[in-house]
């Protein structure tokens, strides 16, 4: 079944039903009914990073670099993980810009410079070409394993006649497939619907086919991956695989090659293509960016058994690249193989059609329009039609690509292992990254910088990674490996400076962005920029910011005559209608254009041939500088400095409201306070008053009356006394206060035991409670309480304490209760009653001054008419603890029931 | 406050994903080798997969819709 005229047929069927899928595509992108405008299908053609190189080349490197191999994909996953910040931002920039590959995308953002898009697409050019070879390789080789297996391949391109290779047919097809789908349009910033559909398809294929391979391998020739895993078991050299010591470089080619693959998979010129110039909806990225890497999860899940089982069955002299291919075809099997060879030819086709249109744009567009706008022919000023011409050079461009991968394939593709060229590809397309991300999120990044910067870290790859690839070929002497470029020996390519172990790859890597990207920086820091690139940079590093219409700010003049002319000569005559429609209300030519239509006619333009193209295009018929660069700037600073400025004021409005917050519960309080006084005021007047006014009338009938019986007499003068006490006792409350108040209060600390002080404190108001009938009971639980006070004043607060508790103890069986003891390092005093208690919301009121003036709060003693005492006593008598390093606190009394004032005091240290 | 939240889980979800592929950790799995056979491979897909479902999940919620439109950079 394997003749050659079968294969050939399937595998040129296959080419075919990709022509009818993407001329569907076409064809329904025409009737407005998209097939693309789904973020699966645009995930699935991000899938075209998926080349042959993953498909065959996954498990030879596996099957000697061990796990290295996923580091190719767990660096894109890292890279789609940051898409909503890095690819939107590209993506949007993008749109705004009509970009049409990134050799545009750098040249615009480096102030539409024509020197860095030539740089950045020749360097593109000589890195990206191997790649291509590697794919019509690929195409080439597993081909021939299929017909000619068992026998190992004889593969000697060069002495092959180049019609007897079927890659050169394959490319041949591509290349009319890249002709017909690749360049229907001449606005290189359009989408290929069509060509992206025939992508998404050859995704699923690839998938298919792999999966196919890996449940065979799995599931028939093994039974259950337990099986293979306990038969590789037994060989030291499979155990080893599986593990780091496989992996070139160990640690640091680790995070070297997931470096690299992570810049690479933003710069390489095809996903740059197809992430972000073939992207329809910047929300397919949200679903992109964790189904594509489930995509990469999925084909790569196999690998690693598949390579397992080609070392273990397959003969020792196959070639691990096609272990997919000979594993099924060991087997006996006809089907799959050529499943495995349609998979193989889809991930190599997927890749060469788009990078071949990514590098075609950037030939086109970066390296050869600016070349032809100077030459007399193509000059601005003369009246021919070139938009075909335009087309033809594209054509011409996708051609000579393929021609010049194909040739790379015929001459030098025998010496490199897939695997290898793949990642001297991804080494040079890293060298795009600095400028890139830099570009992206620094400002000052500039062109000379970037210009330097890229020569100098694609100087440094060519000496680490291509020349020496080179010389292993046998194309030049490899003396200079072993002893370094002039015979210096810390020139050696593969060890610069003397940095050895490390694998080759991650050495070039970090020499050539340490170039790169140092260059970049520090040349950037001492160089100017002009106002376009100054424009270019505020506009890609604020992209997500400012949703900006410059289109108002451009102020050059130009007639309508002039201008159709132009974009006639480069666009043809139905793309120049499309441009001018919107203003082309009157047709005369010796109309002043629009500013937004010179704007519209410049990204029409930059859409074709490029930004710096375009450029030049329309400076070459517009008077006066076209976009006034100075308003876009300040428009911009203004912009950023907006936000910044809205950020601020938010902050102070949200400070001035918790401020005005603030302010308002303060003057609540003061209010609060200014009425306690009142009443405070009042209530003193009042208390004043009472003994005063007694003592005036007993001393009013004494003075009245002198024939008084001498008891009476007696009595009434006992009464002035007593009421004078009571007032200068008082009035002596009053002044505590105030001293309190201020911070006057003077105390007399000493040493003193508290159990003393007790005592005669006890003393002297026992007489007094046992007259009112109040029963104290006194619980003595230390001997000696030595602390640090005022004797006068604790025994003030004590008394106070006392009195206190007498009075709102229980009316009918007043029980008062003393009871001192330790507690830690410090001495308790607590005194209960047996009253109401206090409630728990109100403990802490007690204590301010003027409370118990507040007769609906006091909460005690209401039954007997009036609060009693001042309410001054215990405001005093914490102040006094307070000073005195205590504290004076209520709660609820453990054993009476009532309230339990608890007065504590630190002990002295000895 | 949404917005910032969505962009920090972001933020987060990278860091995780770079420390989760990176040699301290990818060391400490090559070492367990239960039966022999590095358990780094096993490892590195769990994880590979787990950063997948993370992702999805922050992705495709509802709530978010335009949340990182335009604070993110």
């Amino acid at each position: 079944m394997r003749t050659d005229a079968v294969v050939l047929g399937i595998a040129f069927g296959y080419l075919a039903l990709l022509f009818v899928i993407a001329a569907w595509g076409d064809r329904r992108a025409e009737q407005g009914r998209s097939v693309i405008g789904s973020p699966t299908i645009y995930a699935l053609s991000i899938a075209v990073y998926c080349t042959a190189w993953t498909f065959y080349g996954s498990v030879g490197r596996a099957a000697e670099g061990g796990p290295s191999f996923l580091l190719i994909y767990l660096g894109p996953t890292l890279a789609m993980l940051a898409s909503p910040f890095i690819i939107r931002k590209m993506v949007r920039i993008a749109r705004a810009q009509r970009i049409t590959s990134i050799a545009d995308f750098l040249s615009a953002r480096y102030g539409k410079s024509v020197g860095l898009g030539a740089l950045v697409a020749l360097i593109a050019l000589i890195g990206i070409t191997p790649y291509i070879a590697l794919q019509l390789k690929a195409i080439t080789l597993s081909h021939a394993v299929l017909m000619n297996y068992p026998d190992v391949p004889e593969l000697r391109m060069a002495e092959e006649n180049f019609w007897a290779d079927k890659s050169f047919w394959v490319a041949l097809v591509l290349a009319v497939f890249i002709i017909l789908f690749g360049t229907r349009h001449l606005d290189a910033s359009e989408r290929h619907e069509g060509m992206v559909a025939a992508i998404a398809f050859e995704s699923l294929i690839k998938l298919i086919a792999f999966l196919s391979v890996g449940v065979f391998t799995v599931f028939v020739l093994f039974r259950g991956p337990g099986e293979l895993l306990a038969t590789a078991q037994q060989s030291n050299d499979l155990t080893r695989l599986l593990s780091l010591e496989a992996v070139p470089g160990g640690a640091v080619g680790w995070v070297g090659t997931l470096a690299m693959a992570f810049l690479a998979f933003l710069t390489l010129p095809r996903q740059f293509q197809i992430l972000v110039v073939e992207n329809v909806d910047e929300h397919h990225l949200k679903r992109a960016s964790w189904l594509f890497p489930l995509y990469l999860l999925a084909i790569n899940l196999f690998v690693i058994p598949v390579a397992l089982a080609g070392l273990l069955i397959g003969d020792a002299g196959s070639d691990p690249d096609s272990f997919v291919l000979t594993l099924p075809l060991s087997a006996g099997l006809e089907g799959l193989p050529l499943l495995v060879f349609i998979g193989g030819l889809s991930a190599a086709t997927s890749m060469v059609i788009v990078e071949t249109i990514a590098m075609s744009t950037m030939v086109s567009n970066q390296l050869i329009m600016p070349l032809l706008l100077r030459s007399r022919r193509f000059h601005p000023g003369s009246r021919k039609d070139l938009s075909g011409w335009l087309l033809g050079i594209r054509r011409i461009a996708i051609i000579l690509i393929l021609l010049l991968g194909y040739l790379y394939h015929a001459l030098v593709g025998d010496a490199y292992s897939l695997v290898t060229i793949g990642l001297v590809s991804f080494a040079a397309a890293a060298q795009f990254a600095p400028a890139l991300l830099f570009g992206l999120y620094w400002r000052g990044a500039t062109r000379l910088g970037a210009i330097i910067g890229l020569i100098a870290g694609f100087l440094v790859w060519c000496h680490t990674l291509l020349i020496p690839g080179f010389a292993q070929s046998g194309w030049l002497d490899d003396g200079f490996l072993a002893t370094g470029l002039f015979g210096w020996e810390w020139l050696r390519p593969y060890a610069l400076f003397g940095l050895e172990g490390w694998d080759i790859y991650s050495h070039s890597l970090l020499w050539s962005l340490l170039a790169n990207a140092g260059s970049l920086i520090v040349i950037s820091l001492f160089t100017r920029q002009t106002r376009l690139e100054q424009t270019q940079a505020a506009l890609f590093t604020e992209a997500l910011h400012s949703s900006l219409v410059y289109r108002s700010l451009w102020q050059g003049q130009t007639t309508h005559g002039e201008l159709r002319t132009l974009l006639g000569r480069y666009l043809g005559t139905s793309a120049t209608r499309r441009v001018l429609a919107v203003s082309a209300n009157d047709h005369d030519d010796d109309q002043p254009v629009a500013p937004e239509t010179i704007a519209r006619a410049e990204q029409a333009l930059s859409g074709a041939l490029g930004s710096a193209s375009a450029r030049v295009l329309i400076h070459s018929v517009v008077r006066g500088e076209a976009l006034d660069l100075e308003a876009v700037l300040s428009i911009l600073d203004t912009t950023s400095q907006t936000l910044e400025y809205n950020r601020r004021l938010e902050q102070k409005s949200q400070e001035l409201a918790r401020i005005g917050e603030e302010l308002r519960s303060a003057n609540e309080r003061l209010r609060e306070l200014d009425r306690l006084k009142d009443e405070f005021v009042a209530m003193v007047s009042h208390e004043l008053r009472t003994p005063l006014t007694s003592i005036r009338a007993f001393a009013e009938i004494l003075r009245d009356s002198p024939d008084l019986p001498n008891d009476k007499r007696e009595h009434f003068l006992d009464v002035v006394v007593w009421e004078s006490q009571r007032l200068s006792r008082l009035i002596e409350e009053i002044l505590d206060l105030a001293r309190l108040e201020s911070g006057r209060l003077t105390l007399n600390p000493q040493p003193l035991d508290l159990v003393t002080l007790t005592r005669q404190s006890v003393d002297a108001v026992q007489q007094v409670q046992q007259d009112r009938g109040v029963t104290l009971t006194v619980d003595l639980q230390v001997d000696t309480a030595p602390v640090i006070g005022d004797p006068d004043r604790l025994e003030q607060v004590i008394i106070n304490l006392l009195d206190n508790a007498a009075k709102f103890a229980d009316e009918q069986t007043p029980h008062v209760r003393l009871a001192l003891a330790r507690h830690k390092d410090r001495f308790r005093l607590s005194v209960e009653d047996n009253g109401n208690g206090v409630d728990p919301a109100d403990r802490e009121r007690v204590f301010e001054k003027f409370h118990q003036l507040q007769p609906q709060r006091t909460g005690h003693g209401q039954s007997r008419g009036r609060p009693r005492g001042s309410g001054l006593g215990l405001p005093i008598s914490r102040g006094i603890v307070a000073h005195l390093g205590g504290r004076l606190w209520i709660e609820e009394a453990a054993t009476l029931g009532g309230a339990c004032l608890v007065m504590e005091l630190p002990e002295r240290s000895a | 406050m949404k917005p910032a939240r969505h962009k920090e889980r972001l933020i987060a979800l990278i860091g995780l994903a770079v420390l989760l592929f990176s040699p301290p950790l990818i060391l400490v799995f090559d070492r367990y080798r239960p039966d022999g056979i590095s358990a780094l491979p096993i490892y590195l897909f769990l994880a590979w997969g787990a950063v997948i479902l993370l992702m999805a999940w922050l992705m495709e919620r509802p709530t978010h819709d335009e949340s990182c439109e335009d604070d993110a950079r």
